[in-house]
């Protein structure tokens, strides 16, 4: 009987990702362009870690020519979801969305015991779509770094016994402000001088926790340009771990609630500043194109959302006050770069800063391998890819290295604490290094 | 696989580079042509010695051997058709040197042919052949299928820049053919005879490719055709007036329709032809060469010339060239591609019986190519689930074979046999022609044990069958 009750529901699973993505599947043409762009496929070296491969296990499993559980699993679980392999496809097969289909399908079974998985369902479900939890784990974690814990667990090396991954994580961690200075949800800022755009801005659930000090100088940014800033109350996490993690029903679900939080504030453009957020926010679109009640308005959603950077770009330049003395290079976010598209404003931005020495690194649009929570649950996967990283970002001899997104951004602080360069080389968020030259703190 | 064989590869191979399971082995059942074969077995061999053991190994237990690169090929070179165990060879890329003294690059064969580019470039020098696929494909895949790309034209083809090879044959010795001099007349060319074999031959394990000077400087202009035959003209006119281009490419009207449906960029829409043509060399010479090609082109009947006066002009000519496999791929997701060629003369002709079989057949059938070399690449979108059609593209992909044979051209100009072409081998070389190629393969391999099921086509298989 329950092998029965199984078996259907194993069915059911495969029938659903047939209709959700057998068509795109069908796309590729196994061209192999993708290949080179894929940095899993690089560091593991079989055609089951490449873009290539992995559409056409999704496409045989949709076919029910191989097991969702045994044969796919593996595979997609160890794909970054960087996306560049849609950026190098010639026919333009939309990887992400089979990306998410697969996970979707993969996820849509019996629960799991590993605890890896029961932690990662316990934050996406009961975490990070609640801005007061989420507030509370940022005062919490700066309680924990201002008591002088952090200090005594690091000495202890106690963390590291238990988690490598936790450890390293804790040390990536910046510096938490104190949620006294951070900028409560509902309120509107206005601009410094005459109005020029008014914007509302996207906090993110991580962004606003755990580092609100980038999200109150990304406001203080904006208004220093002309910017009319609203924080929208009731905005919540923007979906992407969740789709990510084929949670679709609930991305879904939060897309709505910050379509609704949004679209009354009349506001000409929605800004975030982290690279995973907006491009999650930009493909409202395309997550709620089959329900005929929110399409209209989530297309509307998406056309107005933009990256920070593209906004100061636009309305620059920026009233730089000071010199950066150093040499700075940029890593791209995959998400800004692969699915917004951006990538010339933030470098025309970091250029255009006095005393700066912009240099280019190689590599710059490969994945650092934060992938979202990739680092956590594949820890050594991502390491093998981040130190490669890490010699790029030698290679060039900057001091900082600048990213887009959170997850990069502490993804390269752990590069640095790896490789012992953290005395020298900083890992910054574009919006720290533009402030500062503006002389905000 | 049985146990005891497991246990002697088990010998050869640690197990991290041999891979059993169900979804890795799914992974190399393909390439970029047609059709999906499962192996029982994949393995990552690293060096010659490896190889050589585990072809000796196959040949005791008759088990088939199947080499592959990146698996770019269009016309399944690396299909393991009868199962067996595919060799992926990508991780052998540790050699990549570049001989300035002798002009000379010695590399793995899994090193990617862009790599190459790039390297030869850095030392000044040029390696031409340039596949379309160089950012993915390895250098091993691209010599043994013999594929060159638009460079052809004035600078020849792979074979011609081979000249010495490391090989483990078919009963898995390793010999080496060649060397490192231009000139070398000892014995049979064994190189060239592995060079496009489609690894049916041997498995190379080291290359030796002649290096030349870089060209230094290069001029693009491209011209606009109202009437077809006219561009067929202007590129004989050229071609015999004493200038060889570095590349002369084709679009016919199907795909400026396509290009400018996909990327609207004020191509003509009533052009029946554009042609892209380059010349490089000494900016004196190219200078004088560009104005005389484009003289020739207008005096043909061009309806538009434009030389591209700064670097962004000349990537916004080649733009159009390479939005070309995009915007086709947006009429249906099947995309079978041709590379019948013709001699250069004859391309008029070939366009002709293309358009004939277009119209027959009532296909999206698109042509592109190297016309300079008489490589045209006549593409057919389809979708592949629709078997009314399909049934319909067997018909059209066996006359466009017939048609190039007929004005004197040949089945593949850089793609190779492999599976799709077998049955049309006979049409140009004859019963005994195939023969004596067969005598070849059995001398080598007497045990068909290394790709086999290629080239040659299999009993009673007279057309290409593209319903699996």
């Amino acid at each position: 009987m329950k092998a029965a009750a199984t078996s259907n529901h194993a069915n059911r699973a495969v029938e659903q990702l047939h209709a959700n993505a057998h068509d795109w599947t069908n796309q590729c043409v196994k061209c192999g362009y993708c290949l080179p762009a894929c940095p899993t496929y690089e560091s593991m070296g079989v055609e089951s870690a490449s873009p290539r491969g992995r559409i056409n296990l999704v496409k045989l499993a949709a076919e029910g020519k191989i097991d969702l559980q045994k044969d796919l699993t593996e595979p997609i679980e160890l794909c970054l979801g960087c996306r560049a392999c849609e950026t190098a496809c010639p026919v333009g097969v939309p990887y992400g969305h089979i990306l998410e289909a697969a996970k979707e399908a993969i996820g849509n079974r019996p629960p799991s015991s590993d605890n890896m998985t029961k932690m990662k369902k316990l934050a996406l479900v009961h975490l990070f779509p609640y801005p007061r939890r989420m507030n509370l784990l940022g005062s919490g974690a700066m309680l924990y770094q201002k008591s002088g814990l952090s200090n005594l667990v690091r000495q202890s090396n106690l963390l590291y016994r238990v988690s490598p991954v936790l450890a390293h994580l804790e040390q990536a961690l910046p510096a938490i402000e104190s949620p006294a200075k951070r900028i409560r949800a509902g309120t509107l800022i206005p601009s410094k001088g005459a109005t020029r755009m008014r914007v509302a801005f996207f906090t993110g659930c991580i962004m606003d926790s755990l580092m609100s000090r980038i999200n109150r100088l990304t406001i203080e940014l904006l208004t220093l340009v002309g910017c009319e800033v609203i924080l929208p109350e009731n905005q919540s996490c923007c979906g992407a771990l969740h789709s990510h993690q084929g949670e679709a029903k609930q991305a879904k679900a939060l897309a709505k609630r910050n379509i609704q939080a949004f679209m009354q504030m009349d506001a000409e453009v929605i800004v975030s500043n982290a690279g995973g957020c907006g491009a999650s926010l930009r493909e409202y679109e395309q997550l709620l194109a089959d329900d005929c009640e929110w399409s209209g308005a989530a297309k509307d959603f998406s056309k107005k959302s933009k990256d920070i950077s593209q906004i100061l770009h636009q309305l620059g330049p920026l009233p730089f006050t000071g010199e950066y003395h150093g040499i700075v290079t940029f890593q791209d976010s995959c998400h800004l770069r692969n699915v917004q598209k951006v990538q010339t404003e933030p470098r025309l931005l970091l250029q255009a800063i006095p005393g700066i020495t912009y240099v280019e690194m190689a590599g710059f649009d490969r994945c650092c391998a934060s992938g979202g929570i990739y680092n956590l649950l594949h820890f050594e996967e991502s390491m093998k890819i981040l130190d490669e990283k890490m010699n790029d970002l030698k290679e060039t001899r900057a001091t900082t290295v600048i990213t887009v997104n959170p997850g990069c951004q502490m993804q390269m602080s752990i590069g640095i604490q790896r490789d012992g360069a953290a005395n020298h080389i900083k890992s910054l968020h574009l919006v720290e290094i533009l402030a500062k030259a503006c002389g905000l703190n | 696989m049985k146990k005891e064989i497991l246990a002697a590869l088990g010998q050869i191979i640690p197990q991290e580079r041999m891979f059993l399971d169900l979804a890795e082995r799914y992974c190399y059942s393909y390439d970029a042509s047609f059709g999906e074969y499962l192996p029982e077995i994949v393995i990552q061999p690293k060096n010659a010695k490896e190889i050589s053991e585990l072809v000796k190994m196959a040949n005791l237990h008759k088990i088939p051997v199947y080499p592959r690169g990146s698996g770019t090929s269009l016309s399944g070179g690396p299909l393991p058709v009868k199962g067996g165990m595919v060799l992926d060879l990508t991780l052998l890329r540790d050699k990549l040197f570049i001989d300035r003294e002798n002009m000379l690059a010695i590399v793995s064969p899994g090193v990617i042919t862009a790599t190459i580019h790039q390297k030869a470039d850095e030392a000044g020098l040029f390696y031409p052949p340039d596949p379309s696929s160089s950012n993915v494909a390895t250098i091993g895949g691209n010599l043994l299928e013999n594929s060159s790309g638009p460079k052809g034209l004035k600078y020849g083809t792979t074979k011609e820049y081979v000249i010495g090879l490391e090989v483990v044959t078919p009963t898995g010795e390793i010999i080496r053919t060649g060397g490192k001099t231009v000139k070398n007349v000892t014995g049979y060319d064994l190189t060239r005879l592995i060079v496009g074999s489609e690894g049916t031959l041997g498995i190379v394990t080291e290359a030796i490719i002649r290096l030349i000077p870089k060209p230094q400087s290069q001029k693009t202009f491209v011209a606009h055709f109202n009437h077809f035959i006219d561009s067929g003209h202007a590129i004989t006119s050229i071609l015999s007036s004493g200038i060889l281009p570095s590349a002369l490419e084709l679009m016919d009207n199907a795909c400026i329709r396509a290009v400018e449906n996909y990327r609207p960029s004020g191509l003509p829409l009533q052009a029946e032809a554009i042609l892209i043509i380059e010349v490089d060399g000494h900016p004196l010479a190219i200078e004088e060469e560009i104005n005389k090609c484009a003289d020739i082109c207008k005096d043909n009947g061009a309806s538009y010339v434009k030389i591209a006066e700064t670097e962004e002009e000349r990537q916004t000519i080649w733009s159009a060239r390479k939005w070309v496999s995009p915007a086709i791929t947006q009429m249906g997701p099947t995309k079978i591609s041709e590379d019948a060629t013709v001699p250069r003369n004859q391309i008029p002709a070939m366009m002709e019986r293309l358009q004939q079989i277009r119209d027959k057949y009532e296909l999206n059938l698109v042509v592109f190519g190297h016309a300079g070399d008489g490589n045209l690449h006549p593409n057919i979108i389809t979708d592949k689930r629709n078997k009314a059609e399909m049934k319909k593209v067997e018909l059209a992909v066996s006359e466009i074979f017939e048609a190039a044979i007929e004005l004197g051209g040949t089945l593949s100009g850089e793609h190779g046999i492999g599976t799709l072409k077998s049955p049309y081998m006979e049409m140009e070389l004859g019963a005994n022609g195939v023969i004596m190629m067969k005598k070849i393969k059995e001398a080598w391999d007497p045990n068909n044990i290394l790709n086999p099921g290629k080239i040659f086509a299999e009993k009673g298989q007279t057309k290409v069958v593209l319903l699996t």
